[in-house]
């Protein structure tokens, strides 16, 4: 049961990381990649959000191991940041510490919540 | 007309590349998902993520050395955004060091931080300079848009 759960949730978050990325990241692309930067944001607030809440494990499965899992990526994190060269260090830093604080207030919320 | 310039230029992915995404991004969530059951818990599903976001990397770095990536904007999706998108993670990445510094864990949230992004830069920096030593196609090496 939890590796489909896993699989329906990737099916959402890759699809739904491709259109964000696409819409925000459209060339020709000489800045940050800020769809990247979106996604992984935003993913990591829900997944400190989904943390806290304390999921049954068929929804943790489901909404944080497949969707935020999927919705956020470092792969392209690493390759674009190499491609930025010197910039590269600010995008970096910048993605890390918003995605952390990101997670932070998720993970705040999903505190109050319960 | 490369795969990859093709890639580039729409606004809106075609049917074909969000299939192509889903389908990847289904088994690469898996193949991370099974990293971690085999990681078990604790810290270490802490460096499980640190293996998968650097090997992760390190595959997408790789890609355009495959002939058919360079050929096909799907087999590109599928393989890059899909599989190795979907694999890596930044969300539990975030997640795992919120929860470190929250325990105090300061040590070891510095050490798996730097352990990701210097292990990833590293990776993707080796990977990039083989790749590109190797001999190109009339065109050359393209780079694959992750």
């Amino acid at each position: 049961m939890t590796p489909l759960l896993v699989v329906l949730g990737a099916v959402l978050g890759g699809p739904a990381r491709l259109w964000t990325t696409a819409l925000l990241d459209r060339p020709p692309t000489r800045g940050w990649p800020r769809g990247t930067l979106a996604v992984n944001v935003a993913g990591s607030g829900l997944l400190g959000l989904f943390s806290a809440l304390a999921l049954a494990d068929a929804a943790a499965a489901l909404l944080g191991v497949g969707f935020c899992g999927t919705f956020t990526t470092y792969s392209a994190f690493a390759v674009q940041t190499h491609r930025l060269g010197r910039r590269g260090v600010a995008y970096a830093v910048t993605t890390l510490t918003t995605c952390i604080v990101a997670a932070t207030i998720g993970a705040v919320a999903g505190g109050a919540l319960t | 007309m490369s795969a990859v310039e093709r890639r580039d230029a729409p606004t809106r992915p075609t049917a074909a590349l969000s299939i192509a995404v889903a389908a990847g991004g289904a088994i690469g969530a898996l193949a991370r998902w099974g990293v971690d059951v085999a990681a078990g818990g604790g810290d270490a599903l802490v460096w499980a993520t640190v293996a998968i976001n650097v090997g992760g990397s390190a595959l997408l770095a790789a890609l355009p050395a495959l002939a058919l990536v360079r050929r096909s904007a799907w087999w590109a999706t599928a393989l890059g955004p899909g599989v190795l998108g979907g694999f890596t993670t930044m969300s539990a990445c975030a997640e795992q060091a919120r929860a470190l510094i929250a325990e105090d864990r300061l040590a070891v949230a510095g050490g798996y931080l730097g352990a990701t992004v210097l292990g990833g830069a590293l990776a993707v920096a080796i990977v990039h300079a083989m790749v590109r030593r190797r001999p190109t196609e009339p065109g050359g090496l393209r780079e694959v848009r992750p």
